[in-house]
């Protein structure tokens, strides 16, 4: 007999979520995904001065304010057809990579991790190791990991005055130009990075991490190791974390991290079902409203509303159901990976598909690689070169931001007239990931995630449950915006 | 010693608030917390507790089965629509969160507001309020909101408002620990409920830019060095904050990285527009300095660009120092 259950509040998801599962015979056979918070920014910047998205978009999210404002600022420079400053397209490279990483290990330590210290695990052999090391606030990982974070994040103090929310990115780069020994306090904060992954979460060298090619390599290389990565690993076997979370959509990524001749992480679809990379085009960028609390007005988010109907019978989130060529598609540092050719991530993909573990050693391999990035980027800077380009700006026309938030693609559609701004659409990397059904039915990658998933008797309380959601790092905040 | 017990939830939040929380101490947040005795009784980004474990925990203390020290909301109110607060759902009760924080709140010796939002309705406010979003003890700068000016928690306070988008990660965590220290008092607040230990100071305190700004000495665009009150938008005469007083990760702020001060410490500074404009009438900004009146504004601007020193004018529309200070071959007088 089937039963439904609702979840909820869902917490350290970064905001809150609801989720009403259909269980029969101790297996999830559909799920439904609820983001149960609209505050309505798109509507609050129509109107408004187009500079004004400056101010107003990064307060979108507290998590990732970087990434709001890089789109935003993305977007602006696409309706004037304007060029950052290559120093400023460093800078912004630099604050975002922070933010990233920060976003990364706050998910793995704070919001992932501590499920495994529950009460539910307390038979496996590792459980008393794993509840010392992250139990919810308590662990010593969180310790430790803290001030590493804040550490990390002073880098937003040396390029953008502070974070989050800051106004130093702007479509001609950024505004702080730094000096000699602002660039040494730079690559100090990276330094102490590239410590604290090579000492706490991988306990190696990051070349040896990223020299790391196939899943075999890695079966090796776990062997005998300490540090958190490999901890995880341990559990990810002992737990079959491979089959959980299980879908083969495809993997998106706009590219990651501009200037020079390509981004660090290039742009492009994955199909993890015949493994095979293809180039994505915006214009096939589509969002659906059939089961979101909204009015239909258009499906190209060029030309689209967001106008709320909360009466809406057929509605059950705040999000829309954005698709690509029609379809769902999972965005996040797994699809960035594979997108971009990482070779250990795409043999993973090839053993198991996009799942729960591979979902998290994605996110901890980007990191790595990203630590590696800065340190290029910092001695990349020209201190006697500007940071903000000066270019006239019109104010008039169509423009898209698109650009990769830590957890995954994020897009602004805006259009000026009169430099003020007529239409401003959002879709968030888990206005994606957390779909709900659209009007074909056809389910979002999490309510895909979810189905078939078994739960045995505690239904809503299974912490495969957990394990599913989080291993997306969602972010309900800027999911429904 | 008993705990201090604190609930946080989140209402129509960016999270930004809990983000910069993280961020503070040298030893962490959680570390500081548990110095100064507070207990975390639930926290949506931060607890094990999930689902009908948390609304356990809400339940318990709607019922006064658990004490209750301090409520902390991050992110306003969500009245809309038409009053249901269904644009706010607290996911798995079936509940909105207007009902939740009317719950709560008469049963917290304390009402702490994280952040402008919760204080007084902040971004989710502006423009037409789609939402119909509110602060909890003010909407905007109308005393009111969700709770009603009369609103006074168990211990006799109104809501205590840590104002800023975001607050500095010390003014929240300094509130929480004041609190637990005992003591705090009406006399702690300003007339908008804001911790005096920082609202007692203005933003411009501190500036990095003073040198400019005595001298009247301008940035004309974004990136330049000058003072960036006349042109840019900057309120930080006007916005109480020891911002430029304490740095901001590791020792940064708004005007330090080149963004006019928006002052976001104040009720309703979401529905300024063109934030990084000085508004002007007559050439003169409509915004002056606190506390200093009009004409002696005028006159002393007017003095001491006349005075202004070749070096600090010509720094001022530069994104770095181009004319150094004098050296006087070394001798001091």
């Amino acid at each position: 007999m089937t039963r439904r259950v609702t979840v909820g509040p869902f917490n350290r998801v970064e905001g809150d979520l609801e989720v009403r599962l259909d269980i029969d015979d101790g297996v999830v056979t559909s799920a439904e995904v609820t983001a149960p918070l609209y505050r309505g920014f798109e509507q609050i910047l129509r109107g408004r001065p187009a500079l004004d998205a400056l101010t107003l978009a990064p307060r979108i999210c507290g998590i990732c304010s970087v990434s709001q404002s890089l789109a935003a600022a993305a977007a602006l420079r696409a309706v004037d057809g304007l060029r950052a400053a290559d120093n400023g397209v460093l800078a912004a490279n630099l604050a975002h990579a922070a933010e990233n990483a920060a976003d990364h290990l706050t998910h793995f330590y704070l919001f992932f991790m501590p499920d495994f210290a529950r009460d539910a695990y307390a038979a496996r052999p590792w459980h008393p190791d794993i509840a010392t090391r992250f139990k919810a606030v308590q662990g010593s990982a969180a310790q430790q990991m803290l001030p590493a974070r804040a550490r990390l994040l002073q880098i937003m103090g040396l390029l953008a005055g502070k974070w989050p929310h800051s106004l130093a990115f702007q479509p001609g780069g950024t505004t702080r130009a730094i000096d000699l020994g602002e660039r040494v306090q730079l690559l100090s904060i990276i330094g102490d990075l590239r410590d604290v992954l090579e000492r706490i979460v991988f306990a190696d060298s990051l070349d040896n991490v990223l020299a790391l090619d196939s899943a075999a390599a890695l079966e090796r290389w776990r062997e005998g190791r300490g540090g958190d990565f490999a901890r995880f690993l341990a559990l990810a076997d002992d737990l079959a974390l491979d089959r959980l979370g299980r879908i083969a959509l495809p993997l998106m990524s706009y590219g990651a991290y501009h200037g020079g001749d390509a981004p660090l992480f290039a742009a492009g679809v994955f199909d993890p079902a015949t493994a095979q990379a293809h180039p994505l085009d915006p214009n096939d960028i589509s969002e659906d409203v059939a089961r979101a609390w909204m009015r239909d007005t258009s499906l190209r988010p060029s030309e689209a509303e967001t106008d709320p109907d909360a009466d809406k019978q057929a509605g059950y989130s705040w999000c829309k159901a954005p698709r690509l060529a029609g379809r769902p598609v999972e965005v996040g540092a797994l699809a960035r990976q594979a997108v971009d050719g990482d070779p250990l991530i795409r043999d993973l993909l090839a053993r198991q598909g996009p799942n729960v573990s591979v979902r998290v050693i994605a996110r901890l391999i980007e990191t790595a690689r990203l630590a590696a990035a800065m340190h290029d980027w910092a001695r990349r800077l020209d201190l006697r070169a500007p940071f903000l380009g000066r270019a006239e700006r019109r104010g008039e026309g169509a423009g898209i931001g698109l650009i990769e938030a830590a957890r995954g693609s994020l897009g602004h559609w805006i259009e000026l007239s009169d430099d003020k701004i007529r239409r401003y659409q959002i879709i968030a990397p888990t206005t994606w990931n957390f779909s709900p059904r659209d009007r074909d039915g056809v389910a979002g990658p999490l309510e895909q995630a979810l189905a078939g998933t078994a739960v045995g008797d505690e239904g809503a309380r299974s912490v495969a449950i957990q394990h599913i959601v989080r291993s997306f790092d969602p972010c309900m905040v800027c999911t429904a915006h | 010693m008993e705990p201090f017990n604190v609930l946080w939830l989140q209402g129509a939040s960016c999270g930004g608030c809990t983000m910069a929380a993280l961020d503070n101490g040298h030893s962490g947040w959680f570390a500081d917390l548990a110095r100064f005795g507070i207990d975390l009784i639930w926290h949506p980004s931060l607890s094990e507790a999930t689902a009908d474990e948390a609304v356990a925990i809400f339940e318990r203390v709607a019922d006064g089965a658990q004490r209750l020290d301090a409520l902390v909301l991050e992110g306003a109110v969500l009245r809309g629509p038409n009053g249901t607060g269904r644009f706010n759902m607290l996911g798995g009760t079936h509940r909105a969160m207007l009902h939740w924080v009317r719950a709560l709140a008469p049963c917290a010796n304390y009402v702490v507001a994280a952040g402008s939002c919760a204080a007084f309705g902040g971004v989710p406010m502006a423009g037409s309020n789609p939402t119909d979003a509110s602060g909890l003890q003010f909407a905007g700068v109308e005393a009111g909101g969700v709770l009603g000016a009369a609103f006074r928690s168990r211990a006799g306070l109104p809501v205590i408002n840590i104002a800023g988008c975001a607050p500095h990660p010390g003014w929240i965590a300094e509130t929480l620990a004041a609190l637990a220290l005992g003591g705090f008092d009406s006399e702690a607040l300003d007339s908008f409920g804001r911790p005096r230990f920082y609202a007692d100071h203005l933003a411009h305190h501190g500036c990095a830019r003073n040198e400019y700004y005595e001298f009247k000495a301008s940035a004309e665009t974004l990136s330049q060095q000058g003072c960036l009150m006349e042109h840019l938008g900057c309120k930080a005469t006007q916005a109480v904050g020891d911002c430029n007083q304490r740095g901001w990760n590791g020792g940064g702020s708004c005007t330090s990285g080149g963004g006019a001060c928006i002052a976001c410490t104040s009720p309703g500074f979401e529905a300024s527009q063109n934030f990084m404009e000085t508004a002007k009438l007559g050439g003169i900004p409509v915004g002056l300095p606190l506390d200093m009146p009009k004409a002696w504004f005028v006159a002393l601007a007017a003095l001491s660009k006349s005075a202004t020193p070749k070096r600090v004018r010509a720094n001022a529309t530069a994104d770095h120092v181009i004319v150094p200070p004098r050296t006087d071959h070394g001798r001091r007088k």
